[in-house]
């Protein structure tokens, strides 16, 4: 069923697959993020309790969501990896470990941000907020693990264990503000039988997410590739590739 | 457009440092992982070519030796 996904794991196919989604990721993402944004900044309505600053719901939340989702397509990267023991799997998880990262840092930088006019305090250490900064740590164990291992297919194994014990953090993040008393506030979109948000605010915010999530895309298939002709130096495509590359630039 | 002036646009109701400073970061952190990639994606390339070269060069060495001896 699945045997159409097998070439892919081949790291010349799957350059070329990169190549191919990366234009369609990037213009969907300016194109996303660029409507979206201006719409929620300067044409969303007030908040009735926050005024302006509730603005910053339109990177807070994208990113915020895009952290654990960057975290779980991490993580389903690593359990291919060990289970099918593809190293473009590896490639592919390593590739995406540094864009959670600064996912994750957008999303604890801009609820900082919003946090100090709304709470009075940059940071209270809230189960929510405590649990996306060690998603923080988490991004940054698994790039380091990885760059430890002199052999990379060693360190795509150790630094994939790693991501998939990690994943354990993902549904503390998501259910912290039902389990702990927080002053994070509880979930505002993803109760979708009772969204407790107006559709005017609403569709910007779900256009920058859609937005995010191409980058997230377009940066991804940019860094496998430089993953592949990392570990792939020697091969005669990736030579060939190269001296076409650079042969053109000048 | 729900503000009067641009210039009520920029105040953003009295929350101008903290929306902006969200904004900025955010944007800025995006355009350095991609600028980053990219970059890094180029040095890749030569990086390969200067591998190339010893390659070629050791196995030229190689030849040479064997055929003084």
């Amino acid at each position: 069923m699945w045997k159409w996904l097998h070439p892919y794991a081949k790291t010349e196919r799957a350059y070329a697959l990169c190549l191919t989604l990366q234009p369609w990721f990037w213009v969907g993402a300016v194109l996303c993020l660029s409507v979206g944004t201006v719409w929620g900044l300067a044409f969303a309505p007030q908040d009735y309790q926050q005024g302006d600053s509730f603005r910053i719901i339109y990177i807070h939340v994208p990113s915020a969501i895009l952290s654990m989702g960057t975290y779980v397509a991490m993580a389903i990267a690593a359990l291919v990896g060990m289970v099918w023991q593809w190293r473009t799997a590896y490639m592919s998880m390593i590739a995406m470990a540094p864009i959670g990262a600064v996912m994750t840092f957008i999303a604890l930088f801009t609820g900082a941000a919003w946090g100090k006019p709304m709470w009075g305090a940059w940071w209270v250490w809230d189960a929510r907020l405590t649990s996306e900064l060690i998603l923080l740590f988490l991004y940054m164990g698994v790039i380091a693990l990885y760059g430890a291992f002199e052999d990379k297919q060693q360190a795509g194994k150790a630094a994939g264990v790693m991501a998939l014990v990690g994943v354990i953090n993902i549904p503390i993040i998501h259910y912290s503000v039902e389990w702990w008393n927080t002053l994070h506030q509880g979930a505002t979109i993803s109760k979708f039988d009772n969204p407790s948000i107006a559709p005017e605010m609403l569709w910007p915010l779900l256009i920058n997410l859609l937005g995010f999530a191409l980058f997230i895309g377009a940066v991804t298939t940019v860094r496998l590739r430089n993953e592949i002709v990392l570990r792939e130096m020697h091969r005669p495509w990736v030579q060939k590739l190269a001296s076409r590359v650079l042969e053109g630039s000048k | 457009m729900q503000f009067d002036s641009f210039a009520d646009f920029f105040n953003m109701g009295g929350y101008a440092f903290y929306v902006w400073l969200s904004f900025g970061i955010t944007f800025t952190a995006m355009l350095i992982v991609a600028v980053q990639s990219y970059v890094k994606h180029k040095s890749l390339l030569n990086t390969v070519m200067v591998e190339k070269a010893r390659q070629t060069r050791i196995k030229k060495a190689r030849e040479e030796e064997s055929r003084k001896a």
